[in-house]
């Protein structure tokens, strides 16, 4: 086969690979960022008990690799429980990473935000007091756009790491974009031992964070405008 | 009959006890200057004041409306405190302006979020809104900051800051606005403009507390002086008897050592 026979192939598994890769990026985002701020909150809490138990869960998520957190989520149902919770094939894999994932982020983003919010001094939220505001004015129309100032910056850097991140899916065979790259190296298609679709595969990362650096910049000079 | 009365006011932070049964009263277009050294309870006073801080003991009312009384459940109520504390203005030392606003936004917005409990404010939207920024406007003229309405706090030096975060308070037309060491985190050209403004308010016959390390300036703008230490007012009386001829051993201490600085 010629590389002009081959180029449609190889790109039309990327794409598909590339379309799944997205979809975790894109579920793991929306399910972290709420997520996180309801773990943030329980480590703030006021019951000792709460904020202690928050805080080991975070410790503990963060202290290990997500692969092994892929692998445990994936694993265990069937092998402990014999029950198929995930359902099978391609869906049950994208659902047990779409919960491994987005419950591993929301431990990263809930340290974010507790820095964020602690950063803040209390004097913005005595002033509110003073002038009469309630506590919800105050979180909504002082602390809030402070609070995303601040947590930006590291917040482009945690979903930069999410796309790359995506691909450790590949170890319970979700068939994201390196897993579709790969698949060229033993033979797929009829098309095998070629490296090239890896540098394809690259590019298509190195094109999406590209992408996100811009709008990720644009948001934080946006919130330049104040300090 | 006295604006304020706050009557026996204790402050307790965990084992140290900061206020130890403070009293004393204010007559409305009066000024006072509380003075006395680092520790002595200053701030945690117009903290109890302003209800950031509340006493374990004591009475606090206003043109004889009981606000606060420790033995009395009723006035303890969180729920009633944000009205509460309407009746008073606190100016921070560090100003505290929220600065994703511009001077302007920051004299008006509490004002307008209290619009919005009026029954009419849906209607009356654009009106209410006109009205505020008017009154904001005027007030930060008058401070000579007409010309930085649209400013963000960091492009203000700290004595224009500091304006605005009076301007801020005054919106609001408190009965009694509180002063924390308004100046001590200027440098003295920007404290003479902070203290004009003050001195104008003072001839304006603004009821006004006034915590302050700056003697001169108390000496000459307030009507009564407090000398406190210890968590308690060791002295209280008009500026030329505190300063001029003070009656207690400490206070003499105090202010002769205050002079040396
Ligand atoms: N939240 C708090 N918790 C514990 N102790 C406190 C708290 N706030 C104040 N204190 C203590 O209370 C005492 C009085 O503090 P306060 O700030 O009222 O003094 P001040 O007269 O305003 O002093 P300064 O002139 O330095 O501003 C100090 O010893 C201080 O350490
Ligand atoms: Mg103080």
């Amino acid at each position: 086969m010629s590389f002009q026979e081959q180029l449609p192939i190889v790109l039309g598994s990327l794409n598909s690979g590339f379309l799944q890769t997205l979809r975790l990026f894109a579920i793991t985002l929306l399910g972290a960022i709420p997520l996180g701020l309801v773990i943030a909150f329980g480590s703030m809490s006021r019951l000792k008990p709460l904020a202690a138990i928050t805080r080991v869960v975070v410790w503990v998520v963060r202290g290990t690799p997500l692969m092994i957190q892929l692998l445990i989520i994936y694993y265990f149902p069937g092998l402990m429980l014999k029950t198929n919770w995930w359902g099978s094939g391609e869906s049950g894999r994208f659902l047990a990473a779409a919960i491994a994932f987005i419950f591993n982020y929301a431990c990263y983003f809930s340290e974010i935000y507790r820095g964020g919010i602690q950063s803040v001094p209390v004097g913005q939220q005595e002033a509110g007091l003073v002038l009469g505001m309630t506590r919800p004015q105050i979180f909504f129309r002082v602390t809030l756009l402070q609070v995303i100032k601040r947590i930006v910056p590291p917040m482009s850097n945690e979903v930069i790491t999410l796309v790359k991140d995506t691909s450790l899916a590949r170890i319970i065979a979700l068939q994201e974009i390196i897993w579709a790259g790969q698949s060229f190296l033993k033979g797929s298609q009829g098309i095998s031992g070629q490296i090239w679709p890896l540098f394809f595969t690259a590019l298509y990362y190195l094109i999406f964070t590209g992408v996100l650096t811009v709008l990720l910049g644009r948001l934080e000079r946006r919130l330049d405008y104040f300090r | 009959m006295a604006i304020l009365e706050v009557e026996n006011i204790h402050k307790q932070f965990e084992r140290t006890q900061v206020l130890k049964g403070v009293d004393f009263r204010l007559e409305e277009g009066k000024a006072l200057s509380i003075i006395g050294s680092s520790g002595s309870g200053k701030t945690t006073l117009l903290r109890c004041l302003n209800f950031l801080e509340r006493p374990d003991r004591g009475r606090i009312s206003i043109r004889g409306e009981v606000l606060f009384d420790a033995e009395d459940a009723v006035t303890r109520r969180e729920s009633e405190t944000r009205k509460k504390r309407l009746h008073f203005g606190l100016v921070f030392q560090n100003f505290n302006l929220f600065p994703q606003y511009t001077a302007l936004q920051n004299v008006t917005l509490a004002g307008e979020l209290m619009a919005r409990e009026r029954p009419d404010y849906r209607a009356k939207k654009r009106e209410i809104r006109q009205e505020l920024e008017e009154q904001a406007t005027a007030l930060l003229k008058s401070m000579d900051l007409g010309e930085r309405l649209g400013n963000y706090p960091h492009q203000l030096s700290g004595g224009q800051q500091q304006r605005v975060a009076i301007a801020r308070a005054l919106a609001l037309r408190p009965d009694i606005l509180c002063f924390d060491e308004p100046t001590s985190a200027l440098d003295p050209e920007l404290t003479r403009e902070v203290l004009r403004v003050i001195r104008e308010l003072a001839a304006r016959h603004t009821t006004m507390i006034i915590v302050t390390h700056e003697m001169r300036f108390a000496r000459e703008v307030s009507d009564r002086v407090i000398f406190m230490d210890g968590g308690v007012v060791v002295e209280e009386g008009p500026p030329e008897q505190v300063f001029g001829s003070p009656r207690e051993e400490r206070t003499r201490r105090f202010l002769s050592y205050a002079e040396d600085q």
